[in-house]
This record gives structure tokens, C-alpha cells and sequence, in this order.
């Protein structure tokens, strides 16, 4: 690409070449949101690090490939494609929902009045008893999910678009959508962010403050599986330890937006997942090093500008 | 609906919400076919285990087992009185005799575990001084393992320099990365720390598994020269000097005790000095240390580069012994169980931490058949911990009065 520079035909090609990573980064980005949202949601209420959630991220790929395969298995699948994979998405989510308020009425619950320091080791103790199990019930292999229902795509000039990307994008807005307005528009809304914002006092006008973590909880750990679904769909497989490397760069995503910020941490998961795309696609060793990005912009902005991107409070216990 | 039978229903609720969990992990077959009796097998087994735990719980909640914990903890209490009363030396020497004694009654298998306990217990009283005496919650110390293990790697492949020589140039490296790492981090607190030493602990061992030409990646460095050391001989009718390299398991034993008991020296006495006092009031009250006049960012930056040496060394040790070094044994899962190690042992506390290594390395040893599930188990046991016992094993002995102890 380096030579002829200038001439028509390759300034295209290099702006294809852009564009496709742009929508490759939409794609990565709008999954790092995703999962970024329950880390935001979950600080921002109990001030927690919940490690545990990228596991609940692994978890939904897992259980997507469970519920396909065996849809799959019974020729559900051939008769009703998009059914067939709505209903894993959402019994997946369903799943999820179970699993992350069980960690959290297990491993936090109890942990309210301790130090930060006992509650963060418990997480991290859930973490790895999450990967694990998921390591034992499913084995220490990639498992591959059935991918004849979602092949395929479409070009746009030079630009090759699958219909996985388009799905993942759809999912992702439909999700972000739908949590606005839950977050905004309901009464239930209501009551996380008045908990999140002062919890003795929410609880004096009659907010309970147990059943509102529990949702958030269950939430978030929905908003993860669904990511997880759609990474399992689009590269294909899964594996029990997928959830670390991008739970921490999730939690990166939402730092970068401004912890505990909603619209922050979508904002934070569409440029961390951009900058990776663009970083191996155009900085020399760029994919080797494509997973330090994520780790740079963190310590970045906590070093720089430490209230993110939408500017969240911060006091001084954190930094 | 009395109490009681409230608590009942809530534990069969629980245990439905396990079954819930856990069968369509072990019960929806790629074959499309739908079992029960797996998820079943593995469910009543632990649903047992709860009843069994939960029925203790209850038991001694009422005081059932009053007449029998009694006279136990009185045992105990009189225990902690002599131990406290007698001279520490009385404890003190018959185990660094044991120590001392210890490969000449055990075999290869035994030293090996051995070993391993002891590498730990460096890494661990290493963290100690990060995590237990400064309070900074430092979740990639591994990093500074990996470097003082890449030190003498190279050092020893490239240039044949001994392992003696080594040693502080590993020392000192890990320290000059512990103040790289520390410097831009150490302006946070608490979790955001947590998680950016986090972020730098994975830079560094995706850095050594990308370094080609300076690392050769994935593969690792082979070759690594064992410690060698110059003994006085009798060759050919006269004295003369002879290199003796360290090959047997036992001389790795002894060179790995030597450290380890440099560490808890060096420790004990950091936290018995001026340095260890100002980490103290910086771990109790950040804000009030600085306001005494403790220099924070100076203290702080000195308890990184601290824990550091010590990692840094166990590495050198660790490169020595194993002869060939890799990234893939410096991943996070290794800083969380050394972490796990202080907090199981207690914070802050040299015995604690010792103990610690002692459980998490031998003890799986012990029950090798259930090697499967290890992680599983260490992963509960972190969280559980937490639950019942924050302050760890044999929690340290706090040092003087404080306003809000009673009398």
C-alpha cells in the first residue's frame, strides 16, 4: 500500500480498507459496551469492582452455544433461524440474570459492611470459582457454536458487511435503547438511581435498597450474556477463561466514560473497541499488542482525568 | 409462618435456584437431548454438603455445641497466653532446625514441594509489604517475579554471568520497574489501583510474549545456568579451588531456605523501623499520614520498589531452578494466588503469610487426587474467607493502642 501513493485507485482501496475497520470497531465496540454497562451499573450503586461479571459475559456465550446446539440438534433451528436464536439469546440472558444474583446475594451481599479491600478479594475469589465451573461442567477445549444459520452478508462497494455485524449492531442498539428507557423513563429507573445516589436516604422514602442491587445485578449480568451470545456467534467459538481479557477491558470502557455514568460507559465501550480495530490495523505489531491498548487508555485516564469522559464524581477514596 | 421454618424454606430455595443453575450446564446435550441424572449427581452431593454445614450452622447458633467449644477455646486461649509468655526463640530454633534438617529425611518429591512453599512464601511476604503493610492493593505483583526470572535469564544465557552476581542486578531491576509501574500509578487509591496494576501486570507478560528478539516470545529461554559455587578441593595432590555446580534438588532447597529467611528478616525488621511505621499510617489513614509530615508518594513508591526486590529475587531463584522460563508462568492467575496467600495467612502478618503459602501450595499436594478442582475449591475458599475470617489464619498483632480500642 505504501507505493503509488496518491493515485485514485488506492486512495479507495485505503478508504474501504478504513471503512471496513470502522464497522469491524462498531461491532467490537458496541459488545465492549455491553458488558462495560454492568460494571458501570454495579459501581455506581455498591461502589464494586465486580470481577465476577466477566464471567458472567463467558457464561452467556457458554450457554449460547448450549441452547443453539441443542435447538440446532432438534431442527428447530432449519424451520426458524431468527426464532431460534432469539430464544437462546433471551434464555441465556434469563440465565444470567440467576447466576450473577446468586453470586451476589452468595459473595456481596453479606459483604456490605466489610472494608472495599474483603469485598474486591471476594469477587476475585467468585471469579476464578466461575471460570473454573465453567471449566468443568464444559471442558478445558473451545467449544464451536453452529454457524449454518448465520453466515453470509452483503457488499457495500468494496466493503464486505456479514449479517452477524448487522445482528450484533441491531442487538446492541435495542439493548442501549431499552436500558435508557428503563434506567429514564421507569419507576424502577427511578429507584437505581436513587439508590445509587444516596443509599440511607432512598431507603427512608421506601426504596429497597436489596431488591434494587439484585436488579442491577440481574441487568447488567443480561446486558452480558447477550454480549456474550454474539462474540461466541461471531468468531465462532467459545472458551471458559473468554471472559477476563475483555472484562477487564470493559472495565476500562467504563472508567473511560466516567464510572458509574450509563451513557458513559456506551460511549467508553465504542472507543475502546475502535481504537483496538484501528491500533492492529494500522500501527506496526499493532495485533500483538492490540490487547495493551485497552490497558494504556485506562491507566491514561485515570492518570489524566480520572472522572472519565462524562465526568462522574469522583471522592477522594478512589483517587 | 414462625422463623424457623422461614430459614428452611429459604435453604430449599436456595438450593433450588443451584439445581436451576447448574443443569443446563450439565443437562441440554449437543445431540439435542435433554438428562437430568448428571446435573442431579453433582447437585445432591453438594445440596448435602450445604444441609450438612447449614444444620452445624444452626446447631451452634442455638449452642448446642456450647459444652464442647467451651473448654476448646479456653484451650486455644491458653495456647496464644504461653506462646505470648515464653521467648520466641523457644519456637523460633527448633523450627529453622527442622528447616535445616529437612532434606536429609525426605525425598526428592517432598523438597520439591518444598521449594515451591518457599518461592512462595518470598512472593508472598514480598506482596506483604504492598498489600499488608502499605495497604496498596496490588493485583499484577507477578510482573516483578517475571522480571527478576527474565533477568537471569538473559543475564545467564547471554553473558554467563553467575547466579550470585545476579541476584541484586535482578533486585535492583525489579525495583527500578517497581518505581516505573508505581510512579503514574501510585496517585490512586483503593480499587482504581487494584485495577491498573492489574492492566500493567498483563502489559508486562504480553510484552515478554511479544519481545521476540529480546524474550523469544511463547517459547521461553532454555538453557539457564544452575547456581554454581567455588569450594576449596584436593586436586592433584594440592589445594586448589573448584567450581561446584548446584545440580541436586537439595543445595536449591537450601539456597531457596537462605532467601526466604533473608525475607522474613527483612521484613520483620522494615516493619519494626521508621519506614515500616510510616507504611502503617499510611495504610490506616492516608490523609492524617500526610498531615504528620509522612512523605505518601515517597513511602508509598518505597514500598512498591520493596516488594518488588523480594519478587525480583524469588524470580532470579525461580529461573535458576527451573532451567527455562516462559511468559505462561507469570499470568494473572499466579498474582491471585499469591494475593490469596496474604489474605488467607492474614495481612500484614509474617507467620500469617507463611502459613498461608504452606496451605495453598502443600496442601493441594496432599490431596493430589482432586487435582481437577483446585482453582474451583481456591476460588471458594477466597470468597468464603472473606465471609468468615476477613482478618486471615493468624492475623497480625496490632502494635500499640488506638482511640478506638476499649479501656
Amino acid at each position: 500500500m505504501a507505493e503509488g501513493e496518491g493515485s485514485p485507485g488506492h486512495k479507495a482501496e485505503r478508504m474501504d480498507y478504513f471503512l471496513q475497520q470502522m464497522i469491524n470497531g462498531l461491532t467490537l465496540g458496541g459488545v465492549y459496551a455491553l458488558v462495560a454497562l454492568g460494571y458501570t451499573m454495579v459501581y455506581g450503586i455498591i461502589q464494586l469492582i465486580n470481577f465476577a461479571h466477566g464471567e458472567i459475559f463467558a457464561a452467556g456465550g457458554y450457554m449460547g452455544v448450549i441452547f443453539l446446539s441443542f435447538l440446532t440438534a432438534n431442527g428447530f433451528m432449519e424451520a426458524h433461524p431468527g426464532l431460534g436464536i432469539g430464544l437462546s439469546l433471551i434464555l441465556s440472558m434469563g440465565y444470567c440474570a440467576m447466576l450473577a444474583m446468586a453470586v451476589e446475594k452468595v459473595a456481596y451481599k453479606p459483604l456490605r459492611q466489610s472494608s472495599r479491600l474483603s469485598v474486591l478479594l471476594s469477587a476475585l475469589g467468585m471469579s476464578i470459582f466461575l471460570q473454573n465451573g465453567l471449566m468443568l461442567t464444559q471442558g478445558v477445549y473451545d467449544k464451536a457454536y453452529p454457524t449454518e444459520f448465520t453466515h453470509g452478508g452483503f457488499d457495500l462497494g468494496a466493503i464486505r458487511i456479514s449479517y452477524m455485524q448487522i445482528g450484533i449492531l441491531a442487538v446492541t442498539a435495542l439493548l442501549l435503547v431499552a436500558l435508557n428507557a428503563l434506567v429514564f423513563r421507569t419507576r424502577m429507573g427511578k429507584a437505581m438511581r436513587a439508590t445509587a445516589q444516596d443509599k440511607v436516604m432512598s431507603a427512608l422514602v421506601g426504596i429497597s435498597s436489596n431488591k434494587v442491587i439484585s436488579l442491577t445485578f440481574a441487568i447488567g449480568a443480561c446486558l452480558a450474556a447477550a454480549a456474550g451470545i454474539m462474540v461466541g456467534l461471531y468468531y465462532g467459538s467459545v472458551r471458559y477463561d473468554m471472559g477476563f481479557v475483555p472484562g477487564i477491558k470493559a472495565f476500562a470502557a467504563a472508567v473511560l466514560g466516567g464510572i458509574g455514568n450509563i451513557t458513559g460507559a456506551m460511549i467508553g465501550g465504542l472507543v475502546i473497541g475502535m481504537v483496538e480495530i484501528m491500533a492492529a490495523a494500522y500501527l506496526p505489531m499493532g495485533g500483538q499488542y492490540k490487547d495493551v491498548f485497552a490497558f494504556v487508555i485506562l491507566i491514561g485516564v485515570l492518570y489524566f482525568m480520572p472522572t472519565g469522559i462524562m465526568g462522574e464524581n469522583v471522592d477522594d477514596t478512589r483517587v | 409462618m414462625t422463623r424457623g421454618s422461614r430459614v428452611w424454606l429459604l435453604f430449599a430455595m436456595a438450593m433450588a435456584w443451584l439445581f436451576l443453575l447448574l443443569w443446563p450446564l450439565l443437562g441440554i446435550g449437543p445431540d439435542g437431548s435433554l438428562t437430568f441424572g448428571e446435573a442431579f449427581a453433582v447437585w445432591w452431593k453438594i445440596a448435602l454438603a450445604a444441609l450438612a454445614c447449614f444444620v452445624i450452622h444452626r446447631l451452634s447458633r442455638a449452642g448446642v455445641f456450647e459444652p464442647l467449644t467451651r473448654p476448646l477455646f479456653r484451650l486455644t486461649q491458653g495456647v496464644s497466653r504461653v506462646y505470648g509468655a515464653s521467648p520466641k526463640w523457644m519456637f523460633l530454633v527448633p523450627l529453622l532446625a527442622f528447616a535445616l534438617t529437612y532434606p536429609f529425611f525426605t525425598d526428592r518429591y517432598a523438597q520439591d514441594v518444598a521449594v515451591n512453599v518457599l518461592v512462595y512464601v518470598c512472593l508472598g511476604l514480598g506482596l506483604n509489604v504492598v498489600v499488608g503493610l502499605c495497604g496498596l492493593l496490588d493485583l499484577g505483583y507477578i510482573a516483578f517475579y517475571g522480571v527478576g526470572a527474565y533477568t537471569y535469564a538473559l543475564l545467564s544465557v547471554h553473558y554467563g554471568l553467575s547466579f550470585w552476581l545476579c541476584l541484586p542486578v535482578c533486585a535492583a531491576l525489579a525495583a527500578v520497574a517497581g518505581c516505573i509501574i508505581g510512579y503514574p500509578t501510585l496517585r490512586m487509591r483503593g480499587d482504581y489501583l487494584a485495577i491498573v496494576t492489574l492492566g500493567f501486570g498483563e502489559i508486562v507478560r504480553i510484552v515478554i510474549n511479544n519481545w521476540m528478539s529480546l524474550t523469544n516470545g511463547p517459547n521461553g529461554i532454555l538453557g539457564i545456568a544452575p547456581p554454581s559455587i567455588v569450594v576449596p578441593a584436593m586436586k592433584d595432590g594440592g589445594l586448589a579451588l573448584e567450581t561446584v555446580v548446584m545440580r541436586q534438588l537439595s543445595a536449591m532447597y537450601y539456597i531457596i531456605l537462605a532467601l526466604a529467611v533473608f525475607t522474613v528478616v527483612a521484613v520483620r525488621r522494615l516493619n519494626f523501623s521508621r519506614i515500616g511505621r510510616a507504611w502503617e499510617a499510611i495504610r490506616e489513614d492516608e490523609t492524617a499520614a500526610e498531615l504528620m509530615g509522612v512523605n505518601t508518594f515517597r513511602f508509598k513508591l518505597l514500598a512498591y520498589a520493596m516488594g518488588a526486590v523480594f519478587g525480583g529475587l524469588a524470580g532470579a531463584f525461580f529461573a535458576a531452578r527451573m532451567k527455562f522460563v516462559s511468559p505462561e508462568s507469570f499470568t494473572f492467575i499466579e498474582s491471585a494466588m499469591v494475593l490469596a496467600m496474604v489474605v488467607l495467612g492474614g495481612l500484614g502478618s509474617i507467620p500469617g503469610v507463611i502459613l498461608g503459602a504452606l496451605a495453598l501450595v502443600a496442601l493441594p499436594e496432599v490431596f493430589r487426587q482432586f487435582e481437577l478442582y483446585r482453582m474451583l475449591v481456591f476460588g471458594g475458599v477466597m470468597a468464603l474467607m472473606m465471609l468468615v475470617r476477613p482478618a486471615g489464619l493468624w492475623p497480625a498483632a496490632r502494635m500499640g493502642k488506638r482511640s478506638d480500642d476499649e479501656g
